[in-house]
């Protein structure tokens, strides 16, 4: 039988996060996890760190930890995050520097010390998480889709500067769900994005683990740089 | 940087982590039966009659920081500010990493 594959996922302890442990764990693979607080829940297969993904020593001794109990990483889904909606005029630089720390540092600590770990077997998959609203341009999110936007260019780059060492990095961009990220985006506004959608629905934990599960696969190694985007937002 | 209790390391032995690194780098580049080129303190790992490539050199940067923590129990980031920053790059040969690799963990700076 071949050694379970293990995988990384930040933010998992609610919302997407938690869903994708509870996949890839039901799965047989041996997940590590982390966000800044504990989960409330724990599961078999499943090893929480609690640390914040843009302190650089924290993150790199969570891959030491990684590198020493599994000797190996096979994915690294990046999925923490986290939201501010007002208005340009109404946002203090502090929250703009918040969302880029989490959004964009973590996303790009994570992946230097996965790249660095995964390098050594030649083979990877990364999958960073963005938002429908880059595509839609949604008013009262700048800070919020600029810093998703800057991981989507990263995320591209690092594509192509990782290609020869066997690894992919693509990006899945979902539609709202219920989640803690848009429990205070009015309800008004989460039905206009949805009626902007091709398909007019609310976007589901399990929607976005398909696309993860596609970008992950062994047989993906074709598609890199790539990014879906969820509900039909063109 | 962190370094686990006392640790005692010779500049000679940082020759040889990196000499070690290269040669898995460059055997994993070319297969285990490739002839190995003589690697010493002169050998230059980027520019002209370099050993390695752009990917290479990435390569032997994260083998020789994985060794430093896995046998010497150092962490440290090579490509950090103060190396990316020098006018004479502490990775142009095997001899001048172990410099500035000496240097970081004896805290007397580097010598490139």
């Amino acid at each position: 039988m071949p050694d379970a594959e293990v995988v990384l996922i930040t933010g998992t302890r609610t919302g997407i996060g938690r869903f994708l442990a509870e996949h890839f764990a039901s799965r047989g693979a041996l997940v590590e996890g982390c966000s800044r607080n504990p989960p409330e829940w724990a599961l078999e297969g499943y090893t929480h760190h609690c640390l914040d993904v843009a302190d650089e020593a924290a993150v790199r001794a969570m891959f030491m930890d990684i590198q020493k109990r599994h000797g190996r990483l096979d994915i690294l889904i990046n999925n923490a995050g986290i939201a501010s909606m007002n208005h340009i005029l109404l946002t203090p630089l502090a929250t703009l520097e918040k969302i880029m720390a989490t959004n964009l540092y973590g996303t790009f600590l994570t992946c230097r010390e996965a790249v660095k770990l995964m390098q050594r077997r030649r083979y990877g998959r990364i999958v960073n998480v963005s938002t429908v609203a880059v595509n839609l341009r949604l008013e009262g999110e700048a800070a919020y889709a600029a810093s998703k936007s800057a991981v989507v260019t990263f995320s591209q780059i690092l594509a192509k500067e990782v290609a020869s060492f066997g690894m992919t990095c693509n990006v899945v961009a979902p539609t709202p769900i219920e989640t803690d990220l848009i429990r205070h985006v009015p309800e008004e506004k989460i039905r206009r994005i949805v009626e902007s959608q091709a398909i007019k629905r609310a976007g589901t934990f399990e929607d976005v683990a398909n696309v993860v599960d596609f970008f992950v696969k062994k047989e993906s190694s074709f598609v890199t740089g790539q990014v879906i985007t969820l509900g039909g937002i063109l | 940087m962190s370094t686990s209790s006392e640790v005692s390391i010779e500049r000679a032995g940082i020759v040889g982590l990196i000499t070690a690194s290269a040669q898995d780098v460059l055997q994993m580049r070319d297969g285990a039966e490739a002839s190995l080129p003589e690697l010493g303190e002169e050998t230059r790992l980027i520019g002209q009659g370099a050993i390695l490539d752009s990917l290479g050199l990435v390569s032997l940067i994260v083998e020789v920081e994985q060794r430093l923590s896995d046998e010497l129990g150092i962490d440290l980031i090579l490509a950090d500010e103060r190396a990316m920053s020098q006018k004479r790059s502490p990775f142009r040969s095997i001899g001048a990493l172990a410099d500035y690799i000496y240097g970081l963990i004896t805290g007397q700076g580097p010598h490139a």
